[in-house]
């Protein structure tokens, strides 16, 4: 008896350090590629010391980081305020559109509901970015096209495609709670933002999580109307102007997208990992609602 | 078959037996779909028809009031207390009348031909060779003849819709004012906040919807029918289906045929395999963080969530570099002996794919773990615990309990990720750029290469290079809605919570 105990809790043991390893190889995998972008941030690519076949720079240096404040070719804080300031008023433009989109199509009833949810399915299955040269055109028509803040409008516009999510998380709140506001002689807009914002707190968190978050990583977009327009390095965004130093003839600012992807990915990341919960609640919840 | 049957018979069999099933039951909800049709064009018909009664109604039973509606859209209203709705539908027309006089009918008038006048006189760029006439004077151009037709019918259509409702509304406020209830401004306030509230709510967005979604789509589908390259600005001409007939005829070695089913045929085996490595991963993750007695759960998901926090633009233009030509992978892989020479890992047809769908893990597996672990966690514990008693081994319950239970909850996440997958641009474009190439540039048609998806080729041809063929593109964005919608169509409206919908509440 005592013997199968020991077995047994043998089998348990072993199956448990196995997991641990199986666990600790996959974070390093995971995280790899982030330690060596960092690693690479600090290394003198310049350097004919330089190494490309080690991970850990032979030659420290700072130069990456000066690079990004000092080197005409890289107006990196430009980038950044350009950047955050479309995230910005996306975030917050978005969110009040999908917000609307998704109560009306989840709590009211009028001719055409399905038939609009049935159009926005079919407009997701083209490729989006086929629509740019005529996007392109509009703004053109508008006055825009010379600005880079014109992301915005561009982003917003597409807003209703975004509804699943939060269409889903209102669809679970009771219609008792609309009803009872209704028989106190309230309107649907007192529902709206008596009941159904009030108890939305999560997503609308995870709609502004990811709503801002998107614009710091599209580029095809921001590309095409830069290239179309002509717009100066410092009218770019960073992910199109990152994405340059990395496709640019001469290899030496190769370091320098290292360290600007480093100065990116830092807020990013803390201000994600400050709302995890509010996103893994979301994207869960989507997903098994379809 | 009854129950009985299918219980007698081997495990195989029933593998079979059920694989037909499914099969089968996509032929009979093909028959089901066209068996329906002649049923919903009557339903279509009587709502086409509806309209019109009530427009001669309108005017057979309506006041002169009424009547002058047919010509002024909101005079009833305005002559009956309500100003505000009456108003704004006179403006509408008075905005429509202008747009069709100024812009919209010269632009529909010409949309037969797309023009005939090619632009007079180019004034070049300081440097001819470029060839890029700065500015175009006169003449025709087809791309806003083409735009403008587009916005002007959809315009026309929304102007037909209002003025049917001005004159239904007017009708029914006759009738209101003969039984005494006098219409108010007040009202139209009152039911935009409460009856009418979605017209409120989606204003706003469907305005942006059609202005940057709709005609750019509709755009797309028109332009596949005429020979427009995307470079020229002047004229092009209808084609008819020719686009589509280079897709499908031809000779296969050499022309847009065999690269156009190469490129299908990766596309959907590297969508398959994508979708179900993500998963499978991903769920073997989950279950490994979520075991019992593992402690630190918070640091091992958290390490994976830094793939999704990090712009993948950043991640993959980085791995990108790891695989480039002095990469530090690539070194690797040359001392491993896997590549050869100067090569980069992309250069070899084989590796470059195994690695797009390696990287693609990479990138997807937290996503699908954070979907897993929530749902693995509702898997009721005395399933496992009864199979424990049983003898189960942990692979047993994992293939009796944990999957089929899975695969019931996500079968419409599987869907969408499939579909996500065949329009995967991101890993694609970052990571390899379609490496490496087929050698098919000579044929117009981009540089397309042998990691290339559909959706990456469309890029390469609308977007890159100088040679474009953008109406080629855009029929190759129509077959590529095609293929998804029927993949749409044959899973989709068999998942429950679609089916259900107000069942959920």
């Amino acid at each position: 008896m005592a013997k199968i105990h020991a077995s047994k809790r043998f089998a348990e043991k072993s199956s448990k350090i196995t997991t641990y390893v199986i666990l600790t190889i996959i974070s390093i995998i995971w995280l790899f590629p982030f330690f060596y972008l960092i690693l690479q941030s600090f290394a003198d690519i310049q350097n004919t010391a330089y190494n490309s076949k080690s991970i850990i720079p032979n030659v420290w240096t700072f130069d990456n980081y000066k690079a990004l404040f000092t080197d005409s070719r890289v107006p990196f804080m430009n980038w950044w305020f350009n950047t955050l300031i479309i995230a910005f008023f996306t975030a917050l433009l978005q969110t009040i559109l999908v917000l609307m989109t998704s109560y009306a199509l989840s709590r009211l009833r009028f001719k055409g509901r399905q038939g609009l949810m049935k159009l926005i399915l079919i407009l997701g299955m083209f490729p989006g970015f086929l629509g740019m040269l005529v996007i392109y055109y509009i703004l053109e028509l508008l006055g825009l096209n010379t600005s880079i803040y014109s992301l915005i409008l561009v982003y917003t516009a597409s807003s209703a495609m975004s509804y699943y999510v939060a269409k889903g998380f209102f669809d679970t709140i009771p219609k008792s709670l609309d009803e009872a506001v209704m028989i106190d002689g309230g309107t649907k807009n007192t529902v709206f933002w008596r009941v159904i914002i009030p108890l939305s707190k999560p997503i609308i968190i995870y709609t502004i999580l990811v709503s801002f978050t998107g614009p710091w990583g599209d580029f095809m977009f921001g590309k095409y109307i830069i290239q179309s327009a002509g717009i100066q390095p410092q009218g770019y965004t960073i992910a199109v102007g990152l994405q340059g130093l990395t496709t640019m003839a001469t290899n030496d600012l190769y370091g320098a997208f290292c360290a600007g992807a480093v100065l990116v990915s830092i807020p990013i990341t803390a201000l994600f990992f400050w709302l995890q919960r509010y996103y893994v609640e979301g994207i869960a919840g989507g997903a098994v609602k379809g | 078959m009854t129950t009985i049957q299918y219980l007698s018979l081997t495990k195989f069999e029933r593998f079979l037996v059920n694989f037909g099933n499914f099969f089968r039951g996509i032929g009979i909800g093909f028959v089901n779909f066209f068996k329906r049709i002649p049923n919903k064009l009557l339903k279509l018909w009587h709502k086409i028809l509806s309209p019109f009664d009530t427009i001669i109604q309108a005017w057979k039973k309506g006041s002169w009031g009424v009547r002058a509606n047919f010509l002024f859209m909101g005079f009833y209203q305005i002559t009956h207390h309500q100003i505000i709705r009456g108003v704004l539908y006179l403006l509408f027309e008075a905005v429509f009348i202008w747009f069709m006089i100024a812009a919209g009918g010269p632009y529909l008038a010409k949309l037969g031909n797309l023009g005939t006048f090619a632009a007079k006189s180019n004034t070049y760029i300081d440097d001819p060779s470029i060839g890029m006439p700065l500015v175009i004077q006169g003449g025709d151009r087809s791309f806003s003849i083409l735009l403008y037709s587009i916005a002007t019918l959809i315009l026309m259509l929304i102007f037909v819709a209002l003025w049917y409702f001005s004159i239904r509304d007017a009708k029914s406020l006759q009738d209101n004012n003969r039984v005494g209830r006098y219409a108010k401004d007040s009202e139209f306030f009152h039911d935009i906040l409460d009856s009418k509230y979605h017209t409120l709510l989606l204003a706003v967005p469907i305005v942006g919807l059609v202005g940057f979604t709709v005609i750019p789509v509709i755009f797309m589908i028109v332009t596949g029918f005429t020979n427009y390259s995307g470079t020229q600005f002047y004229l092009f001409d209808w084609v008819g289906f020719d686009n589509y007939a280079g897709f499908f005829s031809g000779s296969s070695s050499s022309g847009l045929v065999g690269v156009f089913f190469k490129v299908l045929a990766w596309t959907l085996l590297w969508a398959l395999l994508a979708t179900f490595t993500n998963y499978f991963l991903g769920m073997i993750v989950a279950l490994l963080i979520n075991k019992k007695g593992i402690k630190l759960k918070k640091l091992w998901r958290t390490v994976l969530i830094l793939t999704i926090a990090v712009p993948q633009f950043v991640s993959l233009l980085l791995i990108n570099q790891m695989l480039a030509g002095s990469g530090v992978l690539t070194n690797l892989f040359r001392d491993w002996g896997w590549i050869s020479g100067a090569e980069s890992a992309f250069d070899n047809k084989i590796l470059s794919r195994v690695l797009i769908i390696i990287v693609n893990t990479w990138v997807g597996v937290p996503y699908t773990m954070l979907i897993c672990s929530g749902i693995l966690m509702n898997i009721p514990e005395d399933l496992y615990e009864s199979a424990r008693i049983d003898g189960a081994s942990p692979f047993k319950m994992y293939t009796a309990i944990t999957l089929p239970y899975m695969l019931f909850i996500t079968g419409p996440y599987l869907l969408s990720q499939f579909i996500g997958n065949i329009n995967n641009f991101n890993i694609v474009y970052l990571l390899s750029r379609g490496a490496p190439s087929m050698g098919m540039a000579s044929l117009g048609y981009g540089d397309v290469g042998e990691t290339d998806l559909l959706i990456t080729w469309i890029y390469k041809m609308s977007m890159e290079g100088q040679d474009k063929a953008y109406a080629v593109a855009c029929a190759l964005g129509v077959l590529v809605f095609a293929i998804i919608a029927v993949f749409s169509l044959i899973f989709y409206g068999r998942s429950n919570s679609v089916k259900n919908e107000e069942d959920f509440q």
